[in-house]
């Protein structure tokens, strides 16, 4: 195995020589009786599941593209992806702060319960997709069915989004800049409170951007769906 | 789950290294797709009347020991036709002067196991079953030049794995297509084509998308609105990757079901259906790295 122990609380790990599952085993087992609370990955190469199921406050700063499920289900860890990441980045997050500096595949996020996911760049399709409590900023545009059945938690789009944003929402907000393609069924524009503001201000401060909140947004349910309606007719 | 690879290179040094970087490429998307592979190579043109013909050999009785100089000998007498033939175990390049319709008639009248994989002035294609570590070595596909190619590792979800429903599909010339992801109508389109005369070899999906794009071009529709009629006419999850003489083109259907992944520089565009398959080309970390839209097009010329 290639490690390279620059301090004693820090630890490299070149995908490029080593084995992913190495650097999972470490960071799930290792983490619990050593010091290290910081470690870097060289050559992730699109690797999926890189860094997945972390449940330790440490940070791991990956250092190229990441495959599929990256950060998955990550609790209070901070993991940094320094390039893009495929499909499924911070999905089913609890806590903690995913960062993509680049742009995300599709899936982003989904069903996350709590933390903090940004993405510097854009989002690909059912960006938030049954989210379950967790915060999700995107500086560039979603692709389409972003938010779909999204339960709770805030997702913001400081760019566009595609078709049918927010569709079957329930509890979760959505507070987007740019165009909307369409929205889905049940999502509803609505009035921005000064609670509004101050709740989207704190998560573009979080995610290092600074966009004039008064510009965003306010996308919720109408709940209309909450409640079976036998003469709907199946249209929506 | 499929994978798919294209490689168009952009300058003479790299098409003479086209080969060896797609085959790690190919074999980056061997969990994607482990039971068969394939590519499609676009070369130097023929003249005008000369065609390049693929055919494979591994469903006759000798198999890899099929006789094709024997083939040329057949086809010297019966048709009075020179034919150069260039064979690498279960597959051959027959390059014929003239009358690539009266070859293609005299083998499947004569050798109905013979399967032909592809005609045109500029394709060469080569497809099997076996890994894509297994098809690149059985077929020497590091040593291929041209300047672009199309690549696909398959795992079966829509018809048996047998080397003739492997990826890329071919129809008409000079055209082919690779595809991952499943059609909910091909029997549809099916149905539309056979009472345009179009004749179909497998059950696969994907011929069915194939020859109807081929079908549009042939038609007199440009590339771009040919796509645009696939986007109306087909129906299920895709991203397809196409080969001409001198493009490629991508489409993704409308709910991105399938993965695409981009990366361009000066020296080539190089897709993938995931990163992990380009990572290893040269200069990658400056490459611009981009996911391709659903319902775009993206055409590439060579």
């Amino acid at each position: 195995m290639e490690r390279v122990s620059t301090q004693m609380t820090a630890m490299e790990f070149d995908l490029a020589k080593t084995p992913l599952r190495d650097l999972n085993q470490f960071l799930h087992r290792e983490l619990d009786v050593g010091d290290t609370r910081h470690v870097d990955v060289v050559n992730p190469d699109g690797a999926h599941n890189i860094a997945v199921g972390l449940d330790a406050p440490i940070t791991v700063e990956v250092h190229g593209h990441a495959g599929y499920y990256a950060a998955g289900m990550n609790q209070h860890a901070t993991v940094v992806i320094h390039g893009s990441a495929g499909t499924g980045v911070a999905e089913n997050m609890m806590s903690g702060r995913v960062h993509v500096k680049g742009f995300a595949s599709n899936g982003a996020g989904a069903t996350a319960h709590g933390g903090l996911l940004v993405i510097d760049g854009d989002a690909g399709l059912r960006c938030g997709i049954s989210l379950k409590g967790a915060d999700i900023v995107v500086g560039g545009s979603v692709g389409s069915f972003s938010g779909f059945m999204a339960q709770a938690g805030r997702m913001v789009i400081c760019g566009d989004a595609g078709d049918a944003l927010g569709d079957s929402l329930y509890e979760a907000v959505i507070y987007i800049q740019g165009e909307v393609k369409s929205l889905g069924a049940d999502a509803q524009f609505e009035p921005m409170t000064d609670a509004d503001l101050g709740a989207l201000g704190e998560l573009l401060r979080q995610a290092g951007l600074d966009h004039d909140p008064a510009a965003f947004k306010r996308i919720a349910s109408a709940r209309t769906l909450y409640h079976w309606n036998a003469d709907a007719n199946q249209e929506y | 789950m499929c994978g798919i690879v294209g490689l168009l290179v952009k300058t003479p040094a790299l098409r003479e290294r086209l080969g060896s970087l797609m085959v790690p490429m190919l074999i980056g998307m061997t969990e994607r797709g482990p039971d068969s592979a394939g590519l499609a190579v676009f070369g130097t043109p023929t003249t005008d009347a000369q065609r390049r013909i693929s055919v494979y050999s591994g469903l006759t009785e000798d198999g890899a020991d099929f006789n094709w100089l024997g083939l040329a000998h057949e086809l010297h007498e019966h048709l009075d036709l020179r034919v150069d033939v260039r064979p690498k175990g279960n597959h051959a390049v027959l390059t014929v002067g003239s009358a690539p319709e009266a070859v293609k008639r005299y083998i499947r009248e004569h050798h109905p196991k013979l399967h032909i994989l592809s005609t045109g002035r500029s394709i060469d294609l080569y497809k099997d079953i076996g890994t894509p570590a297994q098809v690149a070595e059985r077929y020497g596909f590091e040593h291929l030049t041209g300047s672009h190619l199309v690549g696909h590792t398959r795992m079966a979800t829509e018809s048996a794995v047998t080397p003739d429903r492997a990826h890329p599909f071919t129809a008409g010339e000079d055209f082919c297509l690779v595809h991952n992801g499943s059609l909910s109508n091909p029997n549809g389109v099916r149905r539309k084509l056979e009472p345009e005369g179009i004749r179909f070899e497998t059950d696969n999906d994907t011929e069915a998308a194939c020859r109807f794009l081929e079908w549009r071009l042939r038609e007199g529709d440009e590339l771009e609105a040919a796509l645009q009629k696939g986007f109306e006419e087909l129906d299920g999850f895709f991203t397809f990757l196409m080969g001409t003489p001198d493009k490629l083109a991508l489409i993704r259907d409308p709910f991105a079901c399938k993965p695409a992944v981009v990366a361009e520089n000066d020296g080539y565009v190089a897709i993938a259906s995931e990163f992990r398959s380009l990572a290893h080309l040269p200069d990658i970390k400056n490459a611009k790295v981009f996911e391709p839209a659903p319902e775009e097009m993206y055409v590439w010329n060579a």
